[in-house]
Order: structure tokens, then C-alpha cells, then sequence
């Protein structure tokens, strides 16, 4: 059996089981990457006050940290696989282009690997200081990984770093292709993104044993503690967001339009909210006056490019790629919300708002920081159709030549709906073992008060 | 040796690591098949568990480490060979993730009828990944993996004699690592029975896999012969060595010298991992692409190598100081048994 070009339905194919995979990685690399600060900052809270709830939590989250970065190990290794499975034409081409931050993202990895096996199982074996100390390169590594493999993705939206003789890379510059003008906007987009996650949907299992009527210390520990760590981080995330925002209104213009539902490019845009392609066309949109003009551009009267600057071969879909940027920024401004209602009961009376409300939200506030992750990507990648390196080369290009891909794709289908299953399950399972009321003798000797 | 040559040679570090620490982990899975109902497999489960639950997260990152070496020292070969080997590589990448997702939840649940099932995924997949990696080391060291966008035979790439034995003896080369492995670590912790049950494992492996070993060379004369001249020719001084530290640790384990045993067993494989490799120098894809030809620009080779060179510095040390930690102690203060229970960081209070 040879293979011919990729039909159409195998290239479609391939990009799902991508989506899949990244989709499903990213909110576990989430809280591989965040998670660990807060079991962290439970652990040091339990060693400096002795609080026997602190060290409850630190213990119960590290569990689940385990869990969660097996499933974060594995599900990152076969993206490694995809990559030369699903685009050998992208990889064969640019592979030594992009390769070096992955190569030192492989470093980050090892140290994050073996430092959590130090973590996980050294608990007892170690000083409770060194025990606390040997988190703390989790957390570097976490963060350090996140940064290298956001510049790979940052390269494909503007590649540099390389010339292009007939078909052929050369003057390939490593450095330069990882630093380029996108890596600071969408590194820091997407580690910000992490610590919001995880917390958020710490917060949100928490929310829900205190709406369940347990208002213990344990709980609402729990629950304090991981929601002030993400809501803190949302206003900068809000005033990084409008960065990257700015920064694709500059860079790439043409996904601008598609992100805004723009198709003629003109002066004193509006604002479109919701809204569909029809035939050419935003339907169904409320328009704010001048709106996007003075957010794109900071001038009411500003231009903004439509997609009409592009041939229709050139252009993202549009519907999907204006929709989840606004769920994006729609989700992210609810928990902006969510956090400044906190902020002000927190500051007025030094506890939690007293509306159930408030927590109805906060348990839902888990959902909708992932939410804001997945429209985030989906912006960024669909917006970046047809290409799968911005302007230089083509998704379909890229793709597999090999027939039949779309079985790969029903086959992790599968697998993936099986392990979101039993993740979730394991989780609750993690979750539920009950809680002692007394501390137990264990914890004391483990983490002695100091 | 000239700069691709090093990178190559870097990446061959990897999967020596990959195949003597992460194979030892699937063989562990292996053992773990095969250890019999639930009660009557308690004890070994314990000390398979034991034994590679703290570093197999840690073992696991050679695989990417060679994978994202490959792709960016060598992307005209990782590109043909990850297309052309599609079935297989998915297969093992499905592997990967049951394997260690299992392994993870069966230590995170209490109920037996769970604990097998998890048990069951995390064993069969530690039998079936080291088989389609064996799979896809045999179709490139036959040379039936042309340059290009998924050029080679889909299905007849990897489905061929040597494939099947690289497939078979990939597997019988982890659950024989993992029984030299597992009866040093149960000699330790004092289980002289579980001890002395994985000797025999790790004899009657051993004599298996060598014999396997003898008769591939057959195989390997009729399907592949550019690799047969290779292995016979300026790889021969490695095929006898790895032969002879076959033939020492099956007899060192007779001897019941387990703690020499890890060594000749590591060694004996190391030895055909680079057998393999001189065999086949100076071809990545057998006949038609050299490591000269496939090599990437020497800026990336350069930045690659000394980020990698810098990057051991971080994470060598850490290292080998998880893997001292978890070798010298069983338990604090204990008895030093390996414990039926997970390990303490890993126990929610209050069970």
C-alpha cells in the first residue's frame, strides 16, 4: 500500500486529532504547570503555621498532582508522535528550525519528571524544609516548559530565523526563529492562562463542598487559597490579553478581521458582539460604534484591514474564530467579575461574600477559565488558517500523505474519552477518601511545627 | 567524528537510556501480566510498583528527549520514518498513555475489581508498546523507510520479519532487564522468595531471549542483509560483547550475584543498541540518506548541542540523586521491606 496526496477528509482528519490532543493536553498541562504553586503554598502555609488543615490539603493535592502529571506525561508525548505522524511536512522542512526550544523544553521536562518523583515520594523521607525546597524546580521547570514550547507555537504565527531557497531552509538561525516578535505576548498569555486554570478549577471542586453545606476549615482553606491565586492573576491577564490583541491587530492583520467578523477594510469600525458568517458577511452581531477602531488602535477613527485585503484561499473561517475569541474575552471578563466581587466582600468584612451566588459562580468559575483556555487556542490556530506557518506554508502542505488518517482519529477519540472518564473518576475518587477531623499522628511527625 | 555524527550519537545516549531504564519499567508491566490473581500477585505487584513508581515519569522523558533530538538534528529522517511508520507509532503512542495513566490510577483506587482493571491496561500495554517500538526500530534498520511524506509500505514497512523480531525481542529484552532488575531490589528489601522467583524469571528470559537472539541472526541474513553484513562486519567486536555479557549475567545470576547481574545485563544490551547503530554507519535511512544528508544547518546543530550540554548539567545531577534515593531505602526506620501500601506521599490521610 503507497500513498498519494492527503484527501480533504484526512486533512480534516489530521487537524481534529491535533485539536483533540492539544486540547485535551493543554488543560492538564495547566495545572502541571499552576497546580504545583498552590500544593507548594499549602505545604509552606502547614510548616509556618501548623495548621493541620494546610498540611491536609498539601497532602491530598500532591496526590492528585501525581495523578495529573502522568496523564499530562503521556498525553504531551503523543503530540511529540503527531507531530511527525500527522505533518512530516511541516517537521521534514522546518523541524530543525523549530526544534530547539523542544529540545530545551526535553531538559525542563526531565528536571519537572524527576523533581516530582523527589516530591511524591520523598515526603517522609526528607527534612520538611528540603521536602518544600525540592518543589520549587517543579515550578520553575513548569513555568520554563510552558515558555518553550508557547515560542515553537509563537514561531509558526511569525516565523523567522531561516531563508527559503527554492523550497529548500537555509541560514537557519535557532535563536532567532525561538525569540521571534510573537513569543512575548503569547508566552506570557499562556503561563498566566495556566495559573488561572488550575486554580480556578481548584476552587470550583471547593465551591461545591461549601455550597454541599461543608464550611469546615479544610474547606474553605481550600477553596481561599486557590481562588485568591487565580483571581489575582486575571487583571494582569486582562491587561496581557490586550497586548496579544494589539499585537495581532499589527502582526496579523487578516486574523484581526477574522477575530472581529471584519470583511471590508475601513475607518471607525464597530464592534461586533456574537454574530455569524452568512454569504460574505457578519449577521446578527450587535454593533458598538467605533468600538473595535478605538480598542484595536486606541482612535475611533483608526483603519482596520478586512478580509478582503486577502484572496478567499487566504482566509480563516471566520464564524468559528470570532466566536471563541469572544467566549475568550466574554469568560475572562466574568471572572474578572468574579474575582473584584470576592476582593470587595474580602476587603469590607474579611471573609467570603455572603450570597450563595457567589459561590454558585465560583463553582462554575473552574469551567469557564477552561472554556477561555480552549476559545483561546481556537483562536489562535483556526485564525491561523489556511496556514500552518503563517504565510509561508500551507496546512495541507503540511499533512501526512499517508491514507486513512481519519482512523487515527476515531481510534484517540476513543482512547481520549476513556481517559477523560477514568481522570475524572480517579480525581473525585482522590477527593472523596473522608476527611479526619483530628490531624493525624503521620502529619505531625512528617512536618514537625517550626 | 563530525558535529552530525556527536548529535547522532547524543540521541543514541537517549535510547540507550530509553531501552536499559524505561524498558526495565515496561518489563516490570511484563511481570506484572503474569503475576497471577489478585492475592496470590499482591507481593510482586508491591515490588513492581515500588520499584518504578518514584522514576518512571523520569525514565519516560528519554523517549522525548530522543524524539525531539531526532526532529530537529535530523528532520528529513523523522519526518519519513514517523509517516511511513504511522500504524505502529500510533499504536505505541496509544500504549504510552495507557500504560502510565493506568499505572497511575490503580495506585490512586482501593477497590479490587478496579485495581485489576487499571492493572490490567497498565500490564498489556507494557507488553504491546515495547513490541511496535521493536517494530519500528526493525523497519528502519532494514531500510524500509524511504526519505519523504509517508513513501514506504504502510503496512509492509513494519509487518516484515525483522520487524517481528525487533518487536519480540524488544519485548523479551524489558521483562528480561526487569527481572535482573527486580531481584536485586527484592534481595534488598529481604524478600528472598520474591528474589528467588524473579532468578528464574530473569534465567529462563534470558536463555529465551538469546536463543531468539541466535535465530534472528538467520532472519536478519535472509530480510535484511545490508544490516547482517553491518552487524557481522565492523559491528562484530559489539554483537560479542553483548553476547558474552549475555552469557555472564545469566551465569553471575546463577551465582546469585544480583547486584553484578545490573550491570552485565545493562551492558549486554547497551552493547547491541550501539551494534546496531555501527552496523548501520553510515546510513539513517539504509541506502539512501546518510547522517551527513539528513543533518540539520550547523548553527541548529551547534545550539542544540551545547542547550543539551548545558541542560545535563541541570538535570544529571537531580538524576542520579532520585535514583540513589529510592534505591538505598525501602522505608525509613522500617524493616525495610518494600510496602504493600503506596508509598507515604502518595497515601491520603485518614485511610
Amino acid at each position: 500500500m503507497l500513498s498519494a496526496a492527503a484527501s480533504p477528509a484526512d486533512l480534516f482528519a489530521a487537524r481534529s486529532q491535533m485539536a483533540l490532543s492539544l486540547g485535551w493536553h493543554i488543560v492538564v498541562a495547566c495545572l502541571g504547570v499552576g497546580f504545583p504553586a498552590l500544593v507548594m503554598l499549602a505545604e509552606w502555609r502547614g510548616i509556618r503555621t501548623g495548621d493541620p488543615a494546610y498540611r491536609l490539603l498539601a497532602r491530598r493535592w500532591a496526590r492528585a498532582l501525581g495523578v495529573l502529571f502522568a496523564v499530562g506525561a503521556v498525553s504531551g508525548t503523543i503530540l511529540s508522535f503527531e507531530m511527525g505522524i500527522l505533518w512530516p511536512g511541516l517537521m521534514g522542512t522546518f523541524g530543525e528550525v523549530i526544534g530547539l526550544p523542544f529540545a530545551i523544553e526535553g531538559i525542563a521536562f526531565f528536571v519537572e519528571a524527576i523533581f516530582l518523583g523527589v516530591y511524591l515520594y520523598g515526603w517522609d523521607r526528607l527534612p520538611p524544609r528540603v521536602h518544600l525546597l525540592s518543589g520549587v524546580p517543579i515550578l520553575l521547570a513548569g513555568v520554563a516548559s510552558a515558555f518553550f514550547v508557547v515560542t515553537a507555537n509563537a514561531w509558526m504565527q511569525q516565523p523567522r530565523g531561516f531563508d527559503l531557497v527554492d523550497g529548500k531552509v537555509t541560514n537557519v538561525d535557532p535563536w532567532a526563529a525561538m525569540f521571534n516578535p510573537a513569543t512575548p505576548p503569547q508566552t506570557v498569555h499562556m503561563i498566566l492562562a495556566a495559573f488561572i486554570v488550575a486554580g480556578f478549577l481548584v476552587a470550583g471542586v471547593y465551591a461545591v463542598a461549601l455550597l454541599r453545606g461543608r464550611r469546615d476549615r479544610y474547606h474553605r482553606l481550600g477553596f481561599l487559597l486557590a481562588f485568591t491565586v487565580a483571581a489575582a492573576v486575571v487583571p494582569a491577564q486582562v491587561v496581557v490579553g490586550d497586548w496579544a490583541a494589539h499585537f495581532v491587530a499589527t502582526n496579523q492583520p487578516v486574523k484581526l478581521a477574522a477575530m472581529e467578523g471584519v470583511f471590508q477594510t475601513a475607518r471607525g469600525v464597530p464592534l461586533h458582539l456574537g454574530g455569524v458568517e452568512v454569504d460574505g458577511e457578519l449577521r446578527y452581531a450587535v454593533e458598538i460604534p467605533y468600538g473595535l477602531s478605538l480598542l484595536a488602535h486606541w482612535d475611533p477613527n483608526a483603519e482596520i484591514a478586512g478580509l478582503e485585503t486577502v484572496p478567499p484561499a487566504d482566509r480563516p473561517p471566520v464564524t468559528v474564530v470570532h466566536l471563541a475569541f469572544q467566549a475568550m474575552v466574554g469568560a475572562g471578563l466574568a471572572l474578572l467579575g468574579l474575582g473584584v466581587w470576592f476582593a470587595l466582600a474580602w476587603w469590607r468584612r474579611h471573609d467570603l461574600p455572603r450570597s450563595r451566588w457567589f459561590l454558585r459562580a465560583a463553582a462554575l468559575s473552574g469551567a469557564a477559565a477552561v472554556l477561555a483556555l480552549e476559545a483561546g487556542w481556537v483562536t489562535t490556530e483556526v485564525g491561523r488558517q489556511p496556514w500552518i506557518v503563517w504565510g509561508v506554508m500551507r496546512t495541507s502542505e503540511a499533512v501526512s500523505a499517508a491514507p486513512g488518517l481519519r482512523y487515527g482519529l476515531y481510534l484517540l477519540v476513543v482512547v481520549y474519552t476513556v481517559l477523560t472518564v477514568a481522570t475524572v473518576y480517579v480525581l473525585r475518587r482522590l477527593a472523596r477518601v473522608p476527611v479526619p477531623q483530628a490531624p493525624q499522628e503521620r502529619d505531625v511527625q512528617a512536618s514537625p511545627v517550626v | 567524528m563530525t558535529l552530525p555524527e556527536v548529535l547522532l550519537a547524543v540521541a543514541w545516549v537517549g535510547v540507550t537510556a530509553y531501552a536499559l531504564l524505561g524498558g526495565a519499567d515496561f518489563g516490570g508491566g511484563f511481570w506484572d501480566l503474569l503475576a497471577g490473581g489478585a492475592r496470590r500477585g499482591a507481593a510482586q505487584r508491591a515490588l513492581i510498583e515500588h520499584s518504578i513508581g518514584p522514576v518512571w515519569e523520569a525514565n519516560h522523558v528519554w523517549l522525548i528527549f530522543v524524539l525531539v533530538v531526532l526532529w530537529t538534528a535530523f528532520p528529513a529522517v523523522f519526518a519519513a520514518v514517523a509517516s511511513t511508520l504511522y500504524v505502529p507509532l500510533t499504536l505505541a503512542a496509544v500504549g504510552i498513555i495507557a500504560r502510565g495513566a493506568a499505572f497511575a490510577f490503580r495506585k490512586s483506587v482501593d477497590q479490587v475489581a478496579l485495581r485489576r482493571l487499571f492493572g490490567a491496561a497498565f500490564a498489556l500495554s507494557s507488553v504491546l508498546t515495547p513490541f511496535f517500538l521493536g517494530t519500528v526500530a526493525g523497519a528502519v534498520a532494514s531500510g524500509r523507510v524511504p526519505p519523504g511524506n509517508a513513501r514506504g509500505d504502510l503496512v509492509g514497512s513494519w509487518w516484515n520479519p525483522t520487524s517481528r523480531l525487533g518487536g519480540v525481542l524488544a519485548v523479551g529484552v524489558c521483562a528480561w532487564l526487569a527481572a535482573a532488575y527486580l531481584t536485586a531490589d527484592a534481595a534488598r528489601a529481604g524478600e528472598a522468595g520474591l528474589a528467588e522467583r524473579f532468578r528464574r524469571r530473569g534465567l529462563v528470559t534470558g536463555a529465551v531471549v538469546g536463543a531468539v537472539a541466535l535465530a534472528g541472526i538467520g532472519v536478519l541474513r535472509a530480510d535484511a542483509p545490508a544490516l547482517f553484513d553491518g552487524l557481522t562486519g565492523r559491528a562484530l567486536p559489539l554483537v560479542v560483547a553483548s553476547a558474552l555479557a549475555g552469557v555472564a549475567s545469566l551465569w553471575l545470576l546463577w551465582r546469585r550475584r544480583f547486584v553484578a547481574v545490573r550491570v552485565t545485563a545493562a551492558v549486554a544490551v547497551a552493547a547491541i543498541v550501539w551494534g546496531w547503530a555501527a552496523g548501520q554507519y553510515p546510513w539513517m535511512l539504509q541506502g539512501q540518506l546518510t547522517i551527513e544528508q539528513a543533518a540539520a544547518g550547523r548553527a541548529v546543530l551547534q545550539a542544540v548541542l551545547g542547550s543539551l550540554l548545558v541542560g545535563a548539567l541541570l538535570f544529571l545531577p537531580p538524576l542520579a540523586w532520585l535514583l540513589v534515593l529510592f534505591q538505598r531505602s525501602q522505608q525509613p526506620g522500617g524493616d525495610g521491606r518494600p510496602s504493600a501500601r503506596p508509598p507515604e506521599g502518595a497515601v491520603p490521610p485518614g485511610r
